[in-house]
């Protein structure tokens, strides 16, 4: 299979990006300025990511989609109105996560936008479930481009005037250049900001116009720790087939509304409510520089193994090693002391609250 | 006069009489990325040629630092272990690792000089 490009992929050279692969496509890893300047600049001004990659499903029919979808995912999306979005799961019957995603309801139907790795895989599952009545669509015809950062706002406004009334976890219908384009204020960064569905064609000048507004193109470098320091999980590291959302602490996307109704999932997530779950997500702090990257096994002070770190990194703002992993439940308590076995030394650690960085919106506070 | 040369690990090393001096090269750090960890040998230690003598970590992943010659280590850089940042900025200077006593000065001649090591290093990021 050949590797793909997205609608950016000049413009990631011309800006002096080192490519990698990621999920079957050429990506930026990171810019010029690297990871920690594109980090930062993200949480002092904005940044523009290319999330192309990611899928972009649209499903329409008939007025039973609702409930036909409910039964699928754990969502309230009965209560949810038109351009509201929210964040779940499409789960297997173990009540492992096949996939994060963050469902809005459109004019007639909803969009669904999935992981870049789980996305055909995804399809299919939905399809299967879903009566052939249903019209699905994974658009690959449209570019995904997120703005974060708290001047977001002001450079979005410039480009696509009117964007800035948008509440968050919310969308609506814009024009760019004489052609729809499709914004939610959404984000994975811990910063306010939009994502911006356009179509290929004019992804590249829209782009340029955000920089001309003084934005600059992140990688997936500081995508990373940026979404780190804000708690939240990448999928493929922290959440897995195997791991359920009461384990991996995202409990609150799953409305209480729901949970004795029959979704993909629902009577292993209804007994874990009941009965609790044997491990848990939980954020870690070393009490060191060293930093714990993902699969570091983790011990209690009798020396047994409790666990393993998930995502591991340098938080640039900060300024310390982070991480977030899987304990047993017994020491999943804030201030329990862990460690953290690093190149063959036990390293002690904390656990602490989710998530490292919490924005103020007034100013950034740093919450290490 | 002192002698510089290369390894294939990417470290640098500098000999004056019996110390040699050992660092990452620039190519290795522009390879790494924003350094934000370095762990240094012990002082007082023994290494061994090609044996690991330290460890540097990006934002992205870990990365253990080689030792070009064998030896007793006499010195370590705090600089860079405090602030690792230094280690981009300046790595073939100031940004140094660890100096060692040599125990075979012989050890150098399989290493690169700066011409052979600009060369193997673009052709091995190619």
């Amino acid at each position: 299979m050949s590797i793909k490009k997205t609608s950016l992929n000049n413009l990631h050279i011309k800006y002096g990006a080192k490519l990698v692969e990621f999920a079957g496509y050429q990506m930026p890893i990171q810019y010029k300025d690297g990871i920690i300047q594109e980090h930062k600049y993200t949480r002092s001004h904005s940044g523009i990511f290319d999330v192309s990659h990611m899928g972009q499903l649209f499903i329409s029919g008939s007025d039973d989609l609702t409930s036909d979808l409910e039964k699928i995912f754990p969502a309230d999306l009965k209560k949810l109105k038109t351009n509201q979005s929210k964040y779940s799961f499409l789960m297997n019957n173990k009540g492992g996560i096949q996939d994060d995603l963050i469902i809005t309801k459109t004019s007639d139907g909803f969009l669904i936008i999935l992981n870049a790795a789980c996305k055909y895989n995804d399809y299919k599952v939905i399809k299967s479930k879903l009566d052939n009545q249903y019209k699905l669509n994974l658009d690959e015809s449209l570019s995904l481009i997120a703005l974060q950062g708290p001047e977001a706002k002001n450079v979005l406004n410039k480009v696509i005037p009117g964007c800035d009334s948008l509440k968050f976890m919310n969308g609506n219908n814009y024009v760019y250049n004489n052609e729809k384009v499709y914004i939610t204020r959404s984000g994975y960064t811990g910063e306010d900001g939009f994502e911006i569905s356009i179509k290929h064609s004019d992804a590249e000048t829209f782009v340029e116009n955000l920089i001309e507004n003084g934005s600059k193109l992140i990688g997936l470098g500081a995508r990373d720790t940026l979404r780190m320091e804000a708690g939240l999980c990448l999928y493929g590291n922290d959440l897995d087939n195997d791991t359920s959302p009461i384990e991996a602490n995202l409990k609150w996307a799953i409305p209480k509304s729901r949970i004795e109704t029959e979704f993909v999932g629902s009577e292993v997530l209804k007994n874990q409510f009941q009965s609790g779950v044997k491990k848990l997500r939980v954020g870690i702090k070393p009490d060191s520089k060293v930093i714990a990257r993902g699969n570091t096994k983790i011990y209690n002070d009798k020396n047994q193994e409790i666990g393993k770190v998930t995502s591991g990194t340098f938080g640039p703002s900060v300024e310390h090693p982070i991480a977030m992993g899987y304990v047993d439940n017994s020491y999943s308590t804030v201030n329990t002391k862990i460690f953290l076995e690093v190149r063959g030394k036990k390293i002690p650690a904390n656990i602490c609250n989710l998530p490292f960085y919490k924005k103020n919106y007034v100013k950034g506070e740093i919450n290490v | 006069m002192s002698e510089v040369k290369y390894s294939k690990e990417h470290e640098w090393i500098k000999l004056d009489g019996e110390e040699a001096t050992i660092g990452i090269t620039k190519h290795a750090t522009e390879m790494l990325g924003d350094i934000v960890f370095a762990e240094l040998p012990e002082k007082g230690s023994n290494v061994d040629k090609d044996g690991t003598a330290g460890v540097v970590e990006s934002t992205k992943a870990a990365s253990d630092v080689y030792t070009p010659v064998s030896g007793e280590v006499t010195d370590t850089n705090q600089m860079i272990v405090d602030d690792p940042s230094k280690i981009n900025e300046d790595p073939e200077e100031s940004a140094w690792f660890f100096k060692l006593k040599i125990k075979d000065k012989s050890e150098m001649d399989s290493l690169m000089s700066k011409e052979e090591y600009e060369k193997f290093a673009k052709e091995t990021s190619a």
